[in-house]
């Protein structure tokens, strides 16, 4: 073959159809837009029901995370989210989706080098650079509180 | 015997002929315009298994059974099955075809394991070291997604170029004589890599090595594409088939409305939600093992060149950066043999 490598991608590029931004953007908007609507009704919710600013912050996420495990276990998160894209993946429901999907896959190899080994295996990342954003936030932090 | 013409292609002078072939599929393919073909339709992902991995067996097993069945012969007088699938150490090949008693030879050539099975197995009956050989392979959509991609249930978008792994199996019998379609040339294909990294993009990925393979053929052999009703690649997809079409017009050949490809073939891209097409080695084996060789087997078409494309990377060398190189390997069938 005569065509060299650079050659060969700007065919490729040429050839391959673009994903469709601006309907993937307006589907994000609008269903993550939802989301953060649904979180926003809860928290009216659990204040009116008397938890205190603690307790409604913790219990508003545990209520998203448990829709979206449902959703997921229901096989219906992947559908709604084949449209909304970084709609359903930014908020905390994305999270939930990548621990309860491979817990899902992987309990064919069994409970403990199936589910266990492989539940973080997408969300893993996830927890390993949050948490050292959160130490570098922290001591960023501490630091202008010495100054 | 075989002979060697040119550098990379094998004419076959007995012609050995496809006695029979058979192919099962999932519920997906199915409902696409070659559904009816298929010998059974699984519509149950997991084909009453425990798992998709042993679902993938199954149909494989299933597919050969009906291709030996339909030959007229048992597996006990097969002298050797070629297969291999897309599974991690074949297992879906091995626990598929462990309790047939067949000598067994597993390969690897990713989704183009059709044609390199027909390329070995016809070369050991047109030699004479068998008088019945059997090609095998299949592909399952979980069981891939899972093993190269992501949970199944994973919330995420699919690129326009992606393809669709197909859930099936196909197989086929050789032997020394038969009522056909025959082989009569095959060409070996070379790895070709053209620094394509992006696993979505499998199309373009494999398109060169597919090219590459068709190049070599004629070549090598002087045909031209307008002595086949078809020019048949694995899965390229809609994206591959039209960088195949644009790399062999540089090499000044045209294979243009000869060309299909199984991937487009067996799924009704526009609305089966399906990107670029179907992919898999159950895609090709799928649509030869039905719709071409019915065709070819009732007088629909005389003579097609059938090259089947795979791409060699796993999730580790990708996850490692590395670009994916391909490899595709044709096999020229004729209705009738050639005098």
């Amino acid at each position: 073959m005569s065509v060299t490598n650079a050659e060969y991608k700007k065919m490729t590029e040429k050839a391959s159809p673009p994903s469709k931004k601006i309907k993937n953007c307006v589907w994000a908007f609008c269903v993550g837009g939802f989301i953060c609507s649904l979180g926003q009704a809860l928290r009216t919710l659990f204040e009116y029901l008397g938890l205190s600013e603690t307790e409604v912050a913790a219990a508003v996420s545990v209520s998203l995370i448990f829709i979206a495990a449902v959703l997921t276990g229901l096989k219906v998160f992947d559908k709604i989210a084949r449209y909304a894209g970084a709609g359903t993946l930014v908020p905390i429901t994305g999270f939930a989706n990548a621990v309860v999907s491979p817990a899902i896959e992987f309990r064919q190899e069994g409970h403990i080098v199936g589910i266990g080994a492989r539940m973080f295996g997408i969300a893993g990342p996830v927890i390993v650079f949050g948490t050292i954003a959160s130490v570098l936030y922290g001591l960023i932090l501490w630091i202008f509180r010495l100054v | 015997m075989p002979k060697r013409i040119g550098r990379y292609t094998l004419r076959l002078e007995n012609s050995p002929a496809i006695l029979s072939y058979a192919a099962v599929a999932g519920k997906k393919e199915g409902l696409g315009p070659l559904g009816y073909e298929f010998d059974k339709i699984y519509e149950d992902t997991t084909a009453g298994e425990s798992s998709w991995e042993k679902a993938e067996s199954l149909m494989l097993r299933d597919a050969l059974s009906r291709a030996i069945e339909k030959s007229g012969y048992t597996p006990g007088s097969i002298n050797y099955v070629f297969a291999g699938d897309l599974l991690n150490q074949g297992i879906a090949s091995t626990y598929g075809l462990r309790d047939l008693g067949i000598p067994f030879f597993g390969l690897y050539g990713a989704c183009s394991n059709m044609s390199l099975s027909m390329t070995l197995a016809s070369v050991y009956v047109e030699s004479g070291a068998a008088s019945l050989a059997a090609c095998a392979t299949s592909s399952h959509f979980c069981a891939a997604e899972r093993q190269f991609r992501f949970p199944l249930e994973y919330g995420g978008q699919r690129t326009p170029t992606a393809q669709w792994t197909v859930t099936g199996a196909g197989a086929l019998v050789l032997a020394e004589d038969g009522p056909g379609p025959f082989i009569t040339r095959t060409t070996g294909g070379r790895i070709v890599d053209k620094g394509v990294r992006d696993m979505t993009n499998m199309g373009a990925a494999m398109a060169p090595a597919a090219a590459d393979t068709i190049k070599n053929f004629f070549d090598d052999t002087g045909a031209s594409p307008n002595d086949y009703d078809m020019i048949l690649t694995g899965d390229l997809g809609l994206v591959g088939s039209r960088l195949l079409n644009e790399l062999l017009k540089q090499e000044k050949l045209d294979i243009g409305e000869r060309h299909r490809d199984c991937g487009i073939l067996i799924f009704d891209c526009e609305n089966q939600d399906v990107e670029s097409g179907g992919s898999g080695c159950g895609c090709s084996a799928g649509v030869l093992c039905t719709h071409i060789l019915n065709l070819l087997r009732d007088g629909g078409l005389s003579k097609i060149l059938f090259c089947a494309t795979g791409a060699l990377m796993s999730p580790t060398s990708s996850q490692q950066g590395d670009s994916i190189p391909c490899i595709a390997h044709l096999v020229e069938i004729c209705a009738n043999r050639p005098q």
